[in-house]
């Protein structure tokens, strides 16, 4: 009877053990901590979505400096996959809300920090803008963006354009359209002239990529300053200047192809001829442009080309890779260490060229940054700035769900009034 | 004294299960259904009750039809095409196939595989494009002169396009179910049948099939709440577009897009009440049939 019982409590302690175990491992994932010892304290985790080609070359390029100039430090890179930084977020915001935030994550810097912001996960860095004199060396109008009441809460590394048309000259010139299209007008006659020769005039991906789509177009549209206005305190959404500019929507998207898996195929169906135009932000130009080890190996000019979106010259659509500075970050002297990495010109000119973006600094070194790079350094430095939707500058994220909502329903649907209703309400219920 | 020597030892052992499951299933249930009755819909507020409000509200929403209508499609569709075709395979099995051994496996592999590996193949064979551009099932279509289609994209019936990797992954299952049922009918009543003069049709008609109704239900019951709940695959095959929503990917958005805990709270409900249609008249009859001696 004895041995029964023994048996009995061995069993269950066994299987509490077990479940604390469990839970323990389930949690843990990817953490440093658990790895790491009695090292982990030097640890810097360091959280981002940057695992593609040409991302993840330009991420360890600043590795490489942050390890030089801190030997204390180890740098634990946390990226999650998925574009964009789908899934990234998702993993994010669960670490957040378990107090367990990585050392430094990546976000897009603009409105989609605010939720964090709000919910007080982010140390404000004025001191560290202090310290190293970054207001001097970034943008006003990007300082501008990326305050909150005065505060700043994250490190822009780079800057990334949005409003890019690429499009592929041979299809172009068969179809007989002279020249990049320069107006909404235009853009649609010459989709029209595509269309009559049997390629795709219009090449998309999956649903957020018509997101970005429209983004283009309403700025294209309605031009710069009504576009701004429209993520300002009473901006009006159901102006029939908003309507026109998505009726014209409606007509570009009639012309777009199969939806492609993600905006990789949509964008290699322009370099392979298939299509004519995509428009897509730029850091298409990597792939089309890298060895085809990460890239498609084309040659810039010839097998494709670009030019701003139809009716946006002049103006910089922008998005911006940040880090931030969360609170009770483990390592938090190893944060900082890295922010100085990241806002340093040595960081930034050894990521950018490697991601295929511009330094958000001003003082970057122009000649490491040819072809279509040097083209977006001088746009920068001379356009106006508009702030991306998609790319969370100018909505945060429940405002950006809501619109993506309102695009999804709308491919499905087609109808431009339920489109316009949908991205009132959306500014209506999220509006800051 | 003796008495509690023989009940505690067994209730030792499954108190920790007993615990786990409060807390983390029913305890959590709860909390979700007072979560879904609150206004918490951003992360920080600190949400009152509002009672059904919520439950009510979400009918409002053009998405919410869509995705519950693409649920019920791709239920259908998967449930009776899992079933046909997992009968239709323990069917020829039970006809005494040569290599019987061989071609279960064969039909039970996919069950070993996630629903993540088979939307990433199955996305892959159902790519939309057509003509020069297919690949995957289109081409194959294309070669022996079948008509091309969409798939998962078309706006009418891509959801039954996104049962067809389901069915593929679970009518093996569903076939073993059956084998057992058939292995279960006594050959005497079949010998009995085929004397009384009985076709072979007649046979699994009127007497292997009514005794084969238990296994059908659990068949149904089993396909039905993965169905309610499928998540996985979808996301794996599409990703979180709306042409192919369904309630849990909504929530999923709900809660990581659009940060309002609530509204993802309010469809987890929905989803654990339309299981619970499945699940609990089953479990009822279940228990009834082991009362009676």
């Amino acid at each position: 009877m004895r041995r029964r019982w023994l048996a009995a409590v061995a069993i269950t302690m066994a299987s509490v053990l077990g479940l604390a175990g469990c839970g323990g491992s389930g949690g843990g994932t990817a953490s440093p901590a658990a790895t790491g010892g009695g090292d982990a304290k030097k640890q810097v985790e360091v959280f981002s979505w940057w695992t593609g080609p040409g991302e993840a070359d330009g991420l360890k390029a600043m590795r490489e400096i942050f390890e030089k100039g801190n030997p204390t430090y180890t740098f634990f890179d946390a990226a999650v996959a998925g574009g964009s930084g789908d899934k990234a977020k998702a993993l994010l915001q669960s670490k957040l809300q378990a107090d367990t935030p990585p050392d430094t994550f990546q976000g897009h810097a603009g409105a989609e920090l605010q939720g964090y912001i709000k919910a007080g996960d982010l140390e404000d860095l004025n001191s560290l803008y202090d310290e190293l004199k970054l207001k001097d060396v970034f943008p006003t109008q990007l300082i501008d963006q990326i305050s909150v009441d005065g505060k700043i809460y994250s490190v822009p590394v780079n800057i990334h354009r949005s409003n890019v048309l690429w499009f592929n000259p041979a299809v172009l010139k068969d179809a007989g359209v002279a020249a990049a299209p320069k107006s909404i007008d235009e853009f649609i006659a010459a989709l029209e002239k595509v269309k009559a020769k049997g390629k795709i005039p219009l090449s998309i991906g999956s649903e957020w990529t018509v997101v970005h789509l429209m983004e283009s177009v309403l700025l294209g549209s309605l031009g710069t300053d009504a576009y701004n206005a429209l993520f300002k305190p009473g901006a009006n959404w159901g102006s029939p200047e908003v309507t026109k500019a998505l009726n014209s929507f409606k007509t570009i998207l009639s012309y777009a192809g199969d939806p492609q898996d993600d905006w990789q195929p949509a964008a290699k169906q322009v370099a392979d001829g298939e299509a004519a135009f995509n428009i897509m932000g730029d850091w298409a130009y990597g792939y089309f442009h890298n060895p085809p080890d990460g890239g498609l190996g084309k040659k810039s000019k010839t097998d494709f080309d670009w030019a701003p979106s139809p009716g946006t010259e002049g103006t910089y659509l922008w998005l911006s890779d940040s880090f931030t500075l969360p609170k009770g970050a483990k390592n938090r002297d190893g944060a900082l260490a890295w922010l100085k990495v990241a806002a340093s010109k040595e960081g930034q000119d050894a990521f950018n060229p490697k991601k295929g973006s511009i330094p958000a600094r001003k003082d970057a070194d122009q000649s490491l940054y040819t072809d279509y790079l040097a083209d977006a350094l001088k746009d920068w430095s001379s356009n106006k700035l508009a702030g991306s939707v998609q790319h969370g500058v100018s909505v945060n994220q429940p405002w950006l769900a809501s619109i993506t909502e309102a695009v999804g329903l709308f491919i499905g649907s087609k109808d431009v009034a339920a489109l316009q209703k949908g991205l009132v309400d959306a500014a209506t219920a999220n509006a800051q | 004294m003796r008495r509690a020597r023989t009940w505690l030892p067994g209730l030792l052992l499954v108190t920790p299960s007993i615990i786990a499951i409060g807390v983390f299933v029913y305890g959590m249930l709860g909390w979700n259904f007072r979560l879904a009755m609150t206004d918490k819909h951003d992360e920080v507020s600190e949400g009152n009750f509002v009672g059904l409000k919520n439950f009510v509200d979400i009918w409002d929403q053009p998405r919410w039809h869509i995705s519950v209508s693409h649920a019920i499609m791709f239920t259908v569709v998967f449930v009776l095409g899992a079933l046909a075709l997992g009968w239709l395979l323990a069917f020829l099995m039970e006809k005494g196939i040569r290599g019987e051994g061989t071609f279960r496996a064969i039909y039970l592999f996919p069950m070993a595989i996630s629903f993540v590996a088979t939307g990433i193949v199955w996305r892959w064979l159902m790519n939309s494009g057509m003509e020069q551009r297919a690949v995957g099932l289109n081409r194959l279509f294309d070669w022996i002169g079948l008509p091309q289609w969409q798939w998962f994209r078309d706006p009418d019936w891509g959801m039954a396009a996104m049962a067809l990797p389901a069915i593929w992954q679970m009518s093996g299952y569903i076939m073993a179910l059956f084998l057992a049922g058939f292995r279960g009918v006594p050959e005497e009543l079949r010998e009995a049948a085929r004397v009384d003069g009985c076709t072979e049709w007649g046979v699994y008609r009127y007497v292997v099939l009514p005794m084969l109704r238990p296994v059908t239900l659990s068949a149904l019951i089993i396909l039905g709440h993965i169905s309610l709940k499928v998540f996985d695959l979808i996301v794996a095959v599409s990703g979180k577009q709306i042409i192919t929503d369904v309630p849990a990917v909504f929530m999923w958005v709900a809660v990581f897009d659009s940060h309002d805990p609530a509204k993802g709270a309010t469809i987890a409900s929905y989803i654990v009440l339309s299981v619970a249609v499945f699940v609990i008249p089953y479990l009822i009859w279940s228990v009834r049939k082991e009362r009676r001696p």
